[in-house]
């Protein structure tokens, strides 16, 4: 099996992960796409290191890994404030700023 | 102060490690000294968040604000004691193994983000306008607002002040983001900054609501983007095999690999950047942000965002992808005149004045840009001293905004600001020369800005955009004295807002804006000259 095959999955799973954070109106599910979209990417970086024969992008995929947690902690955080507040997770719901 | 050295300790090339992996690992160079900006800054950050934890209730307010001011302040020594030293003359600008670039662009913007963010921390030190023990912010973000124990954390006394490390954290990577000298520190960096911001926007003490609904809005939206700058990141990675700046400008000379990866890669960084950056499409974002966001947040992200973004994005676009020019281009005038068009144009309609000054923002990443697409080094000495020039006039007109209030907390809306220059004309006074600085009339700093970057563009060859930025320039310059006749030329409502006497915290930041708005329009050769000795990117 060629190694391209594992790129075209890394652009299929970044598509549905952007597609999906443009559809999904729940903020947890778009958050989730967006941890999608890491991955993918990811998934490519591993492929490229492979394809040329270096480490760079294996370290770069740990890196990413470890900000995507960070940005866990963060984004779980805000929306779960959103959430006590308005006992809503939509995104449709956040509506007060606008025009 | 991590970051850095672990960045760098991944940049070591992959034969060095097989090579070395069977007895030793071999240390990672730092140039501790070059790099001192950023370890001052992380480090006071790091101590911030022990501050927090540690100090108790009553003296932490007073703590956070000494350290953070003292790890500005202590930044910026470092800075001008960098800059006059030759340790970073040469190619000896490349530090950290490769992972960071300490070079003339990288001091001046890391310079006018610390000064621009000490003016901003400034405004978030307040208090006296505010009461309360944290001043503008929310005493525990964590309550539910209006809920029994929202109540009983304010009766009780409880006093955050996460809001100061936070901003330090923000500032160092402001710092990192412009000197990154490969993509993976580019896109950490971008990381370390948003983060924080993302935090910050939700942290209002009033209109709570609107506050969280920013910081969920900006956070959702960022992370999207940097999901695009990381993949346009691997697939440069995968045309050139290396994500180093000048590994990816030689590959792209010699033209080998896939015409697809690369401008495909070249277009996703620039989704991140633009968005970063605040410029038209992916601009959305910004008014929100910037409306929901406590005021002195929104100054902070007005001025420094902007700076760390631009400086990646020049870096970027002229080191990586300078080989490129002509096919960036293209794709950079539309960009610009887009931006421009939308910012100048929907202003008109705002009612808001944060909104305004968002709107405002748009336009003047347009402006900027115009700079960038000059791409040369006067285009560069442009967009540093439009960076400087522009951040201290947009934290000053914040500053009014937080000053002008009623009961409710700040009085925003426009017909509120009515007559104000006849209750307050000093206020309305300073909040008129940001306006006109704003417009780019001449004697302000906006006029030399906007004159810098749109001659360099004209002898770039970018006149059409040029036409575009004068006329954009003179529909913003309506609405803005619009605003003016506004608050000089109408009677004030009885029941208006007041213009509250701040501490002289703001005082400070207020005049600063000013000064600087006034100097940089009568005399801008010292600053201009000094953007013009730092123009020149290390490759």
């Amino acid at each position: 099996m060629g190694v391209q095959n594992y790129l075209y999955l890394s652009a299929i799973l970044f598509t549905i992960g952007a597609a999906g954070v443009l559809l999904r109106r729940n903020a947890i599910v778009v958050f989730m796409c967006v941890e999608l979209m890491l991955n993918a990417t990811n998934l490519a970086f591993v492929t490229f290191a492979r394809i040329h024969g270096n480490l760079d992008g294996q370290i770069i995929a740990f890196f990413v890994m470890v900000v995507a947690a960070a940005e866990v902690v963060v984004g779980l955080a805000i929306i779960v404030t959103i959430f006590r507040t308005r006992r809503s997770t939509s995104v449709d719901d956040a509506n007060l700023l606008k025009y | 102060m991590t970051v850095a050295a672990v960045v760098s300790a991944a940049s070591v090339p992959a034969a060095s490690v097989s090579a070395a992996a069977a007895d030793s690992i071999p240390a990672p160079h730092i140039e501790y000294g070059v790099l001192s900006p950023l370890f001052v800054v992380f480090g006071a950050a790091v101590l911030g968040v022990l501050v927090e934890a540690f100090a108790p209730r009553a003296a932490r307010w007073a703590v956070q604000v000494g350290l953070t001011v003292l790890g500005l302040v202590g930044a910026f020594v470092a800075v001008v004691l960098v800059a006059s030293s030759d340790d970073w003359k040469g190619a000896r600008a490349v530090v950290a193994e490769g992972a960071v670039t300490v070079d003339g662009p990288t001091l001046f913007l890391q310079g006018t983000i610390l000064l621009l963010a000490f003016v901003a921390v400034l405004l978030l030190a307040e208090r006296r306008l505010d009461p309360g023990p944290s001043g503008a912010f929310a005493a525990q973000a964590s309550t539910v607002p209006g809920s029994p124990g929202e109540r009983e954390a304010t009766r009780a006394g409880a006093a955050q002040t996460e809001v100061f490390p936070l901003t330090l954290f923000a500032v160092g990577g402001m710092l990192l983001f412009p000197a990154a000298n490969d993509l993976l520190v580019a896109f950490v960096a971008l990381e370390v900054l948003s983060l924080p911001l993302y935090l910050l926007c939700g942290l209002a003490r009033r209109r709570r609501l609107l506050s969280q609904e920013a910081a969920m809005k900006y956070f959702l939206l960022g992370a999207f983007s940097s999901a695009f700058f990381l993949y346009g990141i691997a697939l440069l990675y995968g045309y050139a095999g290396s994500i180093r700046l000048s590994e990816i400008a030689d590959a792209a000379t010699q033209a080998q690999g896939s015409d697809v990866l690369l401008l495909s890669g070249v277009g996703l960084v620039t989704v991140g950047l633009l968005f970063k950056a605040g410029a038209a499409p992916f601009h959305a974002w910004t008014p929100d942000v910037y409306q929901g966001a406590p005021t002195a947040v929104t100054a902070f992200m007005a001025a420094c965002t902007k700076v760390a973004a631009f400086g990646a994005l020049l870096r970027i676009y002229y080191v990586a992808f300078g080989g490129l020019k002509w096919e960036w281009r293209p794709l950079m005038w539309g960009v610009a005149i887009l931006t421009m068009l939308v910012g100048a144009v929907i202003s008109l309609t705002q009612q808001d004045v944060k909104r305004m000054l968002a709107y405002s923002s748009i336009a003047h990443a347009g402006f900027v840009l115009v700079g960038v697409l000059a791409a040369d080094d006067a285009g560069l000495r442009g967009v540093l001293f439009y960076l400087l020039a522009y951040g201290f006039a947009t934290i000053g007109a914040f500053a009014v905004v937080t000053m002008v209030r009623d009961p409710a907390g700040e009085a925003t809306h426009l017909s509120q600001w009515a007559g104000l220059g006849r209750r307050s004309p000093l206020v309305a006074g300073a909040f008129a020369i940001f306006l006109l600085s704003f417009a780019g009339i001449p004697l302000t700093s906006g006029f030399m800005s906007k004159y810098a970057v749109f001659s360099a563009a004209l002898d770039g060859g970018a006149s059409p955009v040029v036409v575009v930025a004068v006329l954009a320039s003179v529909v913003a310059a309506f609405f803005y004295v619009r605003v003016i006749v506004l608050m000089f030329f109408s009677e004030p409502a009885a029941d208006g807002p007041t213009v509250a006497v701040p501490s002289i915290l703001t005082t400070v930041a207020l005049a600063l804006g000013v000064t600087v708005t006034l100097v940089l329009g009568v005399i801008p050769q010292p600053v201009l000259d000094l953007a013009g000795d730092a123009a020149a990117f290390v490759r």
